[in-house]
């Protein structure tokens, strides 16, 4: 599996060059990036018995920031899980429908989700540096993916795209966990950045966070969706209005039976739209604070 | 005024005092008690090893300890012998030092790897209960049937003289080996245990292999569980005489062990036969093998405890 060219090296101004990356030997030469990434087709995922996702249909648009709200418990974070097949990890979780990446199919039984993961980078709710030096929290990721350039400025390039290299720079070597919490979240970016994905999701990242980290990381998401996807669920309505271009609003389905919450999409559309003029009566109840 | 008045609460404010400090008092004798026991078994066997010559009071603390000390290095330079002043353990030190490096050099690997698969690798369900389930099991059998397993598999071998190992070193260690599997099994599952999902979930975000993910986070993170399980698993198998009586262990050998192949005693063994002796002369070197014998096991206890915290500052 070749690496992908620096994202750098890439003008942002004309349309992408096609990457020269591919996970799988038949997949043909790609084609000019289309401008949807990932799209789901009635998308329903179980755990064990109890259905916690049904038949979500939507698009993710490239290089824009779409953001999943709703309220508790609607599988905002079992949709994004999907993505990147970490879903799979869970004891008794079972996916229907398809989602494409690309247009190649990555839901299934027989995908490689350990190239998939390369391609598409998650960062998590609550810091998770590795208990190593700061270097090789972000060198490892690169390291086991076989990275072969200079690690050295892979390393400063991944931390300064996180906007975190002048605080660490005469730190490399000291423990990842010695960094404050939004210190952390930012080093779990660039590590991400790290192995070069396509697409960044990000669960909840700044809720554990304090708000002038918070405003950090979403300068840096803004920064970041030049050349990266990004998809992020948050609770906190404020962010998504400020940070994303489309947003998607998950409710709890009121039609289902047999106790269990089940999350269904009720509206998909541009950030503008959607809170100024929602179109369904659940998303302008949610985001107007009446219920959720 | 502090307490007051409520119809709807009898909080009985004495009786909860008083009961508080009483149940303290019952687990600091329950303390006491382990300790005051420790301490008389302790003074007893320095008791019987200062018996022999000089007769030094025993409050004459200098004369009692170079006693002691010149004892000790005799136990442990001399071997066997039907005369107990020169009677020593050093073939038997030497066997249990032979028989504790091949333990770990083979046991341990094994027992940290099915830990390792049991906990990461297998698919929960009911098989890995089973496995687990009857893991635990082994780990209360009395480590007398292991000797006789040892004893019909490695040393006899059913029956097939042509691989049978005899009474030999290696199957020793063999029998050795099992008996501490369920120990170090279920150590380094608790050890893998203890790592946090989330660092398991940030590896394989990042496009890792499982095997990339244990090799590089949660062995690294689990290893202070890991090496304090180990050591503790090597401290049962050295104090163990029997299924080394029952494998074959020489009670009385006079040459050091060559190789893996060659006869062996070991110093528990020797300090049975030694306790079997009728002259009474014989219970100093009792007294002093089992000083030995203790000396060790805390060493290797204390080692266990220093690899732990060392490895704790790092994290």
């Amino acid at each position: 599996m070749s690496v992908s060219p620096p994202r750098n090296a890439r003008s942002t101004a004309g349309p992408a060059p096609p990457a020269a990356s591919s996970t799988s030997t038949d997949v043909p030469e790609r084609r000019p990036l289309d401008p949807i990434v990932l799209a789901t087709l009635d998308l329903s995922v179980s755990y064990g018995s109890a259905l916690a996702l049904k038949e979500i249909t939507f698009d993710i648009p490239r290089h824009k920031i779409t953001a999943l709200i709703g309220p508790s418990g609607c599988g905002k974070s079992t949709l994004l899980r999907c993505f990147n097949r970490m879903n799979d990890l869970i004891l008794g979780a079972s996916m229907k429908g398809t989602i494409t990446f690309d247009g190649e199919l990555i839901s299934g039984p027989d995908i490689d989700a350990v190239a998939l993961r390369r391609r598409i980078g998650m960062v998590f709710q609550k810091p998770n540096p590795f208990p190593k030096s700061v270097y090789n929290n972000v060198a490892w990721g690169a390291r086991i993916n076989g990275y072969r350039g200079d690690m050295d400025e892979l390393v400063e390039r991944s931390l300064r795209r996180a906007a975190l290299w002048d605080e660490v720079k005469n730190k490399l070597n000291r423990s990842g966990l010695d960094l404050s919490g939004g210190q952390q979240q930012r080093l779990c970016i660039a590590r991400t950045l790290a192995v070069e994905p396509e697409v960044i999701l990000m669960d909840e990242p700044c809720s554990a966070l304090d708000p002038i980290s918070t405003a950090r990381v979403e300068d840096l998401m803004d920064d970041l969706k030049k050349d990266y996807t990004i998809v992020i669920v948050t609770h906190n309505m404020q962010q998504a209005r400020r940070t994303s271009d489309m947003t998607a609003c998950l409710m709890l389905d009121e039609g289902s039976s047999d106790g269990h919450r089940t999350g269904i999409l009720a509206e998909f559309s541009p950030t503008a739209d959607l809170f100024t003029n929602p179109k369904d009566k659940r998303t302008e109840a949610y985001i107007t604070g009446r219920i959720g | 005024m502090i307490r007051s008045v409520d119809s709807r609460f009898y909080p009985n404010h004495w009786l909860r005092q008083v009961l508080g400090p009483i149940f303290g008092a019952a687990c600091l004798m329950a303390t006491c008690t382990g300790v005051v026991v420790l301490a008389l078994l302790l003074g007893s066997i320095l008791a019987a090893a200062l018996k022999g010559p000089p007769d030094n009071p025993f409050y004459a603390i200098g004369p009692n300890v170079v006693e002691l000390v010149t004892l000790v290095r005799n136990l442990a330079t001399q071997s066997q012998g039907t005369d107990p002043l020169e009677a020593g353990y050093r073939v038997g030190i030497v066997g249990s030092l032979w028989l504790l490096g091949l333990v770990a050099l083979i046991g341990i690997p094994v027992g940290i790897g099915a830990g390792v698969y049991l906990e990461e690798y297998a698919p929960p369900g009911k098989l890995r209960r089973i496995v687990q389930t009857n893991i635990a099991n082994l780990a209360g059998v009395p480590s007398i049937v292991y000797g006789i397993l040892g004893l019909a598999v490695f040393v006899r071998a059913f029956g097939f003289q042509a691989i049978a190992l005899g009474p030999k070193l290696l199957a020793g260690v063999l029998t050795l080996s099992l008996l501490i599997l369920p120990i170090i099994v279920i150590t380094t599952q608790e050890a893998l245990r203890a790592v946090p999902q989330s660092l398991r979930q940030a590896a394989l975000a990042l496009g890792a292999t499982r095997w990339q993910m244990v090799r590089d986070h949660v062995l690294p993170s689990a290893l202070p569980g890991i090496l304090t399980g180990t050591i503790l698993g090597l401290s049962r198998a050295i104090g163990e005489t029997a299924p080394l009586l029952m494998v074959g262990a020489a009670g009385s050998i006079l040459k050091l062990p060559r190789g893996p192949l060659d006869r062996y005693s070991a110093l528990p063994v020797e300090i049975y036969n030694f306790a079997k002796e009728p002259d009474p002369r014989f219970q100093t070197v009792v007294a002093g093998g089992i000083l030995i014998l203790v000396a060790l096991l805390l060493t290797m206890n204390a080692t266990a405890i220093v690899i732990r915290n060392r490895f704790r500052r790092y994290h």
